[in-house]
């Protein structure tokens, strides 16, 4: 299951779409919007994500991860537009026979998702905005 | 050939849209287009890194483009 969604993620959902009777692992990971950043806090964040690419570069690190590690089910649910600190942004299910196999495919997986999956995120501070690790230290608008 | 290009994240602030068109000759790589680009948007220069996708792939600066292509701009990625 891969789902971009600007509705808030059902991990439970994430989970069932990655069940098997042949596991003895379903590893989870959730990734939530954190209240700082530099120093400063964070009002919101807004994710902008190129959906078609998106959805084909999660499926390649899916098929990547099944192919190095024997899993019987991966899930992955990212979501889209604003959010506030503490809601969740993605979530990642994978399951195998054995759980230190869900553990790396897991990591792998959320670990590629931020190296290449076309998703952006804006943090919106009380005095002022940034693209996340778009630039050396020009561009920054603050007001 | 007419392509259309996509930009995204902080690079459609520095394009100043998100989509447009453009005409490009027979045998334009992506290379020839990065350079055209980064002229006509010299803040594109200002990234750390800039990566250009064709049809939803990730591509190379050989690559040839083709009639109704596909083109985004993909500052570096922060998902998560």
């Amino acid at each position: 299951m891969i789902k971009i969604t600007e509705k808030p993620i059902d991990i439970q959902k994430v989970i069932d779409a990655t069940s098997s009777l042949g596991a003895g692992a379903v590893n989870v990971f959730i990734g939530t919007v954190r209240n700082t950043a530099h120093g400063k806090n964070v009002v919101w964040l807004e994710y902008e994500c190129y959906e078609s690419m998106a959805v084909a570069e999660i499926r390649k690190i899916m098929d990547e991860a099944s192919h190095r590690w024997p899993l019987l089910g991966a899930a992955v649910s990212h979501r889209v537009g604003t959010l506030k600190p503490g809601e969740v942004s993605v979530a990642i299910a994978v399951s195998a026979p054995h759980r230190k196999d869900s553990f790396e495919a897991c990591k792998y997986i959320i670990d590629t998702l931020k190296e290449k999956v076309p998703i952006w995120k804006k943090e919106i501070f009380e005095d002022g905005e940034e693209w996340i690790s778009a630039q050396p230290n020009m561009e920054k608008s603050y007001n | 050939m007419k392509c259309r290009v996509k930009a995204f994240g902080i690079s459609r602030d520095m394009v100043g849209q998100g989509e447009f068109d453009l005409d490009v000759p027979e045998g334009y790589t992506v290379a020839l287009l990065r350079a055209d680009l980064t002229r006509k948007f010299p803040r594109l220069r200002n990234l750390r890194s800039l990566f250009i996708a064709i049809n939803n792939e990730y591509a190379q600066d050989s690559l040839t483009l083709a009639e109704g292509d596909e083109i985004a701009l993909i500052p570096p990625v922060s998902g998560g």
